[in-house]
């Protein structure tokens, strides 16, 4: 009885861990347009354990297990398939020899596939939505439920999403068994902006599950991770991406209260940060700045970085000076906002409301959140206006729940 | 929109080797407009040393300068809807504390094969 109930949770964790990997493996051995097969294999085997292991306890060694049934009935599929090719369809050369399945499940194998996963994956012929359902799915092992949790949308949409973006990953024919250099270099840009947005996907979701976000965040930097430890995508600007990836997480437990609610960045307790992330990011921004390359990655990694750092005069400065930069390389209204106000945290708050007004994102929420919180010291008046419009604006509760407290401290002040 | 062309013109040459206050002026301008999504081309700065004038009758002389002792410092291109708005951005440009000016014109758009 104690054993089933160790089966039940040893298992969703250890399929998530194990299924990616398997049915990586597997897909380089049939080929992307057999991927329903692996799959198949892979949920047979898990299947098998859940029966097997609730009346027989778990073995000693779980992984090994898996391996070797998967491995088995990947052998009984060929051999079925072997038996309906020379005698149904009538190939009379019953003597030649199948080659063994190369499927010795060693690390070099797991991270050989899995790369080449990643890069079948993140196909551009799928909207970038569609390449991170499919990744949370093919490469992390995450159920149509799960996902659907974290986008916050419809199981339907999501399955319907999925089966379409499987679609053109089979009419690609991206030739996974032997990932080329020309490969990697052409598609790595893709593979890179897919895995930066399922790690803000789990860090600025919209989603209240802190779990499911968590897990999206630790899923993109164990994607990322591979990809580093690769000798074939071990450039700067993967490096730099990772970088931010850990300077980010390391304040995912710092951000929120124990109510799930939004810390904002200045009240946060420093020491929930965590230090080990925190070195990590150093780490891999270190080796991001061993070329001559400054991506957006770079430059976001190292915005990450200076928030690390105790506030003094200059921080705010070389922030500034990054998001100057990191707004010629690629407008977006967000990085815009957040170079107004470390435009305003150097010059002041007067100049920043001016700067600010220019942007002129009125049907934005973080616009009037930025002008609220510039006129705070200013102008209460409009400030509480600011607020109550992004208030009315934004989609997320826990965001107004911010405002609306912002909002009722200014007032107190008045 | 339409697209207009800022060009740069100052007689100063210490604008051409600007101190770390002045790039970080020009940087704050330039990501200013660029913050406004107006930005299209950050341009380029022209060297007023490494410059020839070339003239009709195989005629090469020294120097950007053409009539005047001022030269073209560098451009930028944007992106609005006026050339009033574009005026107002060229405003804020740093070279006119040094007393030099901005040119704004509208970049014409043939139809090519027309």
């Amino acid at each position: 009885m104690e054993e089933k109930a160790t089966s039940q949770q040893l298992l969703p964790h250890l399929f998530r861990l194990e299924y990616a990997k398997m049915t990586a493996v597997l897909c380089r051995h049939f080929g992307l347009q057999h991927i329903e097969i692996a799959e198949d294999i892979v949920s047979e085997t898990f299947l098998k354990a859940t029966e097997f292991w609730g009346l027989h306890g778990i073995p000693a060694n779980p992984t090994a297990w898996l391996y070797t049934v998967a491995k088995n009935k990947t052998k009984d599929f060929l051999k079925r398939q072997q038996l309906f090719d020379t005698q149904v369809k009538g190939n009379i050369r019953t003597d030649e020899q199948q080659p063994e399945p190369d499927l010795a499940f060693t690390q070099q194998l797991f991270n050989d596939s899995q790369l080449a996963m990643i890069f079948a994956v993140c196909n551009p012929a799928n909207s970038p939505e569609s390449q991170i359902c499919l990744a949370l799915q093919i490469l992390c092992g995450f159920s149509v439920e799960e996902i659907a949790n974290a986008f916050l949308a419809k199981r339907e949409t999501i399955k319907k999403r999925l089966l379409r973006a499987r679609t053109n990953l089979r009419n690609d024919d991206f030739k996974i068994t032997t990932l080329r250099e020309d490969a990697i270099q052409s598609r790595l840009a893709t593979v890179l902006r897919t895995l930066y947005l399922l790690f803000n996907e789990g860090y600025f979701s919209a989603s209240n599950n802190h779990l499911i976000r968590k897990e999206l965040c630790s899923e993109a930097i164990r994607l990322t991770l591979l990809l580093v430890e690769h000798p074939l995508t071990n450039s700067t600007k993967v490096n730099a991406l990772l970088a931010l990836m850990c300077y980010q997480s390391s304040r995912l437990d710092a951000r929120e209260d124990e109510a799930g609610e939004t810390i904002l960045f200045e009240q946060q307790d420093k020491d929930l940060w965590s230090k080990e992330l925190i070195d990590k990011g150093n780490y891999y921004l270190v080796n991001a700045c061993s070329g001559n390359e400054v991506s957006k990655y770079h430059l976001e990694a190292g915005i990450a970085y200076w928030h690390t750092t105790p506030t003094d005069n200059k921080k705010w400065e070389h922030i500034l000076q990054l998001y100057n930069e990191l707004i010629l390389i690629e407008y977006s209204p967000m990085t815009a906002l957040n170079r107004t106000f470390a435009f305003a945290k150097v010059y002041g708050d007067d100049k920043g409301i001016i700067e600010a007004e220019k942007l002129r994102l009125e049907a934005n929420s973080y616009y009037h959140s930025l002008l609220g919180c510039l006129y705070a010291g200013r102008d209460v008046e409009k400030a509480v206006n600011h607020y109550n419009t992004a208030i009315t604006l934004t989609k997320s509760a826990k965001e107004k729940r911010t405002l609306l407290k912002e909002v009722e401290r200014l007032k107190g002040k008045a | 929109m339409k697209e207009f062309v800022l060009i740069f013109r100052t007689s100063n040459n210490a604008d051409f080797k600007p101190s770390p206050e002045q790039m970080q002026e020009r940087m704050n301008w330039m990501a200013g407009i660029a913050s406004q999504n107006k930005l299209v081309d950050k341009g380029n700065s022209l060297s007023p040393v490494s410059a020839k004038t070339v003239r009709p009758g195989n005629v090469v002389t020294d120097g950007p300068y053409t009539e005047i002792k001022e030269f073209v410092a560098g451009y930028v291109i944007v992106r609005t809807e006026t050339l009033e708005e574009a005026v107002e951005l060229a405003k804020d440009n740093p070279v006119l504390k040094s007393g030099g000016n901005v040119e704004v014109r509208e970049v014409l758009k043939r139809e090519i094969n027309n």
